[in-house]
C-alpha cells in the first residue's frame, strides 16, 4: 500500500485507522507516509475508509485558512477526502503479509476466507476433531498487535518437538517445508502480518501439557498469542474438555458452539465431478 | 469465523478480576458450509439464513466477504459531513451473497438469539451453524431448543507480550472485529470523541463498524461501552 503525495492532504484520517499503526505524517513533506516494514497489506485504509474524490489544491487551501484562524476541524473520521490511498502489485514474499492480513482474500490452500480456517466450525460434517480429541488453534498477533513469520516458527518447531500434529489444510502448514519437524519455508521468515493460525490436534489428555507448552513459548515471542481448543462432544452434547481447562486455571467464559445441524446434501456424483 | 471466538471481556482481564460481569448483549449465529459436502444451492440457503435472521431484529448481519449492514462508500461528496446516512442496508448484505463464504447475524439479547436458532432447526438448511457467545447461554440455548451440542471450541484467553495491548475499554471495542479491522487506535479515537461530546455513541459505533468487513461488529454493544465509558471515566 502507498499514499499518493500529489494526492494526500495531511489530514491524518488514516492514521489511527491502522491496524499497525503503520501510518504517520512525514515533517519532511508534510503527507502521510506509510512505513512498509509494519504495513501487513491488510487493506483496511484502502478499503475501509470512505472516499470523497475532492481536488487536493482546493481541500489544501481551505485547510491552511482554517489553521490560519485556528479554527477547529471536525471532519467525519473515517473519509479520505481526496482518494489518496493506493494499493500496489504485491510479489513473493510480500504477497504473504495480503494473503494473511486481508480477510477478503482466500487462502490458496483452503479456498476459505479470513484465516483460513475451518476447525471445529463445520466438524458436523467434516469429524476434523473426533470424540477424545483436542484440537487447538494458537493464533499469533491478534489481537492487533501482528506478528513475524520468524516467531511463529520458532513456535511450531517447538510443537513440533512435542510430536503434535499440524493441521495439514491449513494456511500456515501449507508454508512449512518441513511440517514434522514445524519448519517455515525461509523466505517468508520476517514477513509481518495481521495474524496467523496454527492448527494442531492432540489426545484430549495432553491438553494440559500442550497448553503449558505454549505459555513458556509465548514468552519468547515478540507478539500476542491468541489459544482456543476445540473437542467434539458426547451424544447428549457434553464434553470433558471444560473441566480439564477449568482444572488447569484456564477461563472458559466465552466459545463457539457447534449445533451439529450440518449434514452431506451433496449428491456423491456432484462431489466425485467437483474433486 | 474464529474472529468471533476472543472477544474481550473481563472475563479474559491479564490480571483476574474477581466476579467479573456477565456479557449479555453479545450473541453471534452464524453458517458455514463445507466444500463439496453441503455447498450446493449455497447462495440459497445463506439467504434463507439471512431471511430468517432479519425476523429477529438482529443488530448486525454480514457476509464474510463483502461487509455487514454498514459499510463504507467510494463515492461520498462534502454533504456528507452534515447529512450522512448511517442506516442499515439489509437489502445489500442479501444482494452481494454469490458463492461460497460465512453468513452471521448479530444479537444483543439471548432470547431473539435463541428464536433465531429454533428458526434454522426447522429450516434444516444442511449447512454447519455455530452460535459464538458466552459457553453457558449457548448450552442453554440448546437444551432448550431441543439440540445436542456437536462440538465445542473455548477461547481460553491471550498469552505473551500482553503489555503491548490497549486498554480494557479499547480492546472491547476493537476485538469485536476479530480480523483486526478496527484498529485501536481508532477504537480510542472514538471513545475520546464521544467524551468530548463530538459525537454521539450511536455514530461512533457506526464509524467503527464500517471497518468489520465481516459484519460480525456488534453496534448494540459499542454503543453500550461508550456510553458507560463516557460516564465512568474508563
Amino acid at each position: 500500500m502507498k499514499i499518493d503525495p500529489h494526492k494526500c492532504v495531511a489530514c491524518g484520517n488514516c492514521l489511527p485507522i491502522c491496524p499497525m499503526g503503520a501510518i504517520y505524517i512525514d515533517p519532511s513533506i508534510n503527507r502521510a507516509h506509510i512505513n512498509t516494514d509494519e504495513c501487513v497489506e491488510c487493506f483496511t485504509c484502502y478499503r475501509g475508509m470512505s472516499k470523497e474524490h475532492l481536488n487536493p489544491t482546493f481541500v489544501r487551501a481551505i485547510r491552511k485558512t482554517a489553521q490560519f484562524f485556528r479554527f477547529r476541524f471536525d471532519p467525519e473520521p473515517d473519509i479520505c477526502p481526496t482518494d489518496a490511498i493506493v494499493p500496489e502489485d504485491l510479489s513473493w514474499p510480500r504477497v504473504v503479509r495480503r494473503a494473511f492480513s486481508d480477510p477478503q482474500v482466500p487462502h490458496e490452500s483452503t479456498g476459505i476466507h479470513g484465516r483460513g480456517t475451518a476447525e471445529v466450525k463445520t466438524n458436523d460434517v467434516t469429524n476434523r476433531v473426533n470424540l477424545g480429541e483436542a484440537g487447538f488453534v494458537v493464533e499469533f498477533g491478534r489481537p492487533g498487535i501482528g506478528a513475524r513469520f520468524r516467531d511463529i516458527e520458532r513456535v511450531t518447531r517447538a510443537l513440533a518437538e512435542l510430536g503434535v500434529e499440524f493441521e495439514t489444510n491449513n494456511p500456515v502448514t501449507s508454508l512449512m517445508t518441513d511440517p514434522s519437524r514445524g519448519v517455515i519455508r525461509e523466505d517468508i521468515l520476517n514477513e509481518k502480518i495481521l495474524s496467523a493460525i496454527v492448527e494442531i490436534k492432540t489426545a484430549l489428555d495432553k491438553v494440559p501439557s500442550v497448553l503449558k507448552e505454549i505459555r513458556n513459548l509465548s514468552r519468547e515471542v515478540d507478539t500476542v498469542i491468541s489459544v482456543g481448543v476445540s473437542t467434539r462432544c458426547d451424544a447428549q452434547g457434553n464434553d470433558r474438555l471444560r473441566a480439564i481447562l477449568e482444572q488447569e486455571g484456564y477461563p472458559t467464559y466465552r466459545g463457539k458452539t457447534n449445533l451439529g445441524l450440518g449434514r452431506i446434501t451433496r449428491s456423491p456424483s456432484a462431489t466425485d465431478q467437483q474433486s | 469465523m474464529t474472529n468471533t471466538l476472543h472477544r474481550y471481556s473481563d472475563h479474559y482481564a491479564c490480571e483476574r478480576i474477581p466476579n467479573p460481569e456477565p456479557v449479555q448483549d453479545d450473541y453471534i449465529v452464524f453458517a458455514m458450509s463445507s466444500r463439496g459436502i453441503n455447498d450446493d444451492n449455497l447462495v440459497e440457503k445463506y439467504r434463507t439464513f439471512l431471511t430468517l435472521a432479519l425476523k429477529h431484529e438482529p443488530v448486525n448481519i454480514g457476509d464474510a466477504t463483502k461487509g455487514g449492514l454498514i459499510r463504507p462508500r467510494q463515492d461520498m461528496n462534502p454533504t456528507a459531513h452534515w447529512r450522512r446516512e448511517h442506516g442499515p442496508d439489509a437489502e445489500q448484505v442479501m444482494a452481494g451473497i454469490d458463492g461460497p463464504t460465512t453468513v452471521a447475524a448479530v444479537f444483543d439479547n439471548y432470547q431473539a438469539m435463541k428464536d433465531f436458532v429454533e428458526e434454522l432447526k426447522a429450516a434444516d438448511l444442511g449447512i454447519s451453524i455455530n452460535i459464538s457467545a458466552p459457553i453457558n447461554e449457548a448450552q442453554r440455548c440448546c437444551r432448550e431448543s431441543d439440540l445436542s451440542r456437536h462440538s465445542v471450541e473455548y477461547s481460553v484467553g491471550f498469552r505473551g507480550r500482553v503489555d503491548k495491548l490497549p486498554d480494557a475499554t479499547t480492546l472491547q471495542l476493537s476485538t469485536m472485529c476479530g480480523h483486526g479491522m478496527v484498529s485501536a487506535n481508532f477504537a480510542k479515537k472514538m471513545l475520546e470523541w464521544v467524551k468530548e461530546n463530538r459525537r454521539t455513541p450511536e455514530e461512533a459505533a457506526r464509524y467503527m463498524a464500517r471497518f468489520c468487513i465481516c459484519g460480525v461488529f456488534n453496534i448494540a454493544r459499542a454503543e453500550r461501552i461508550l456510553s458507560e465509558a463516557r460516564l465512568m471515566n474508563r
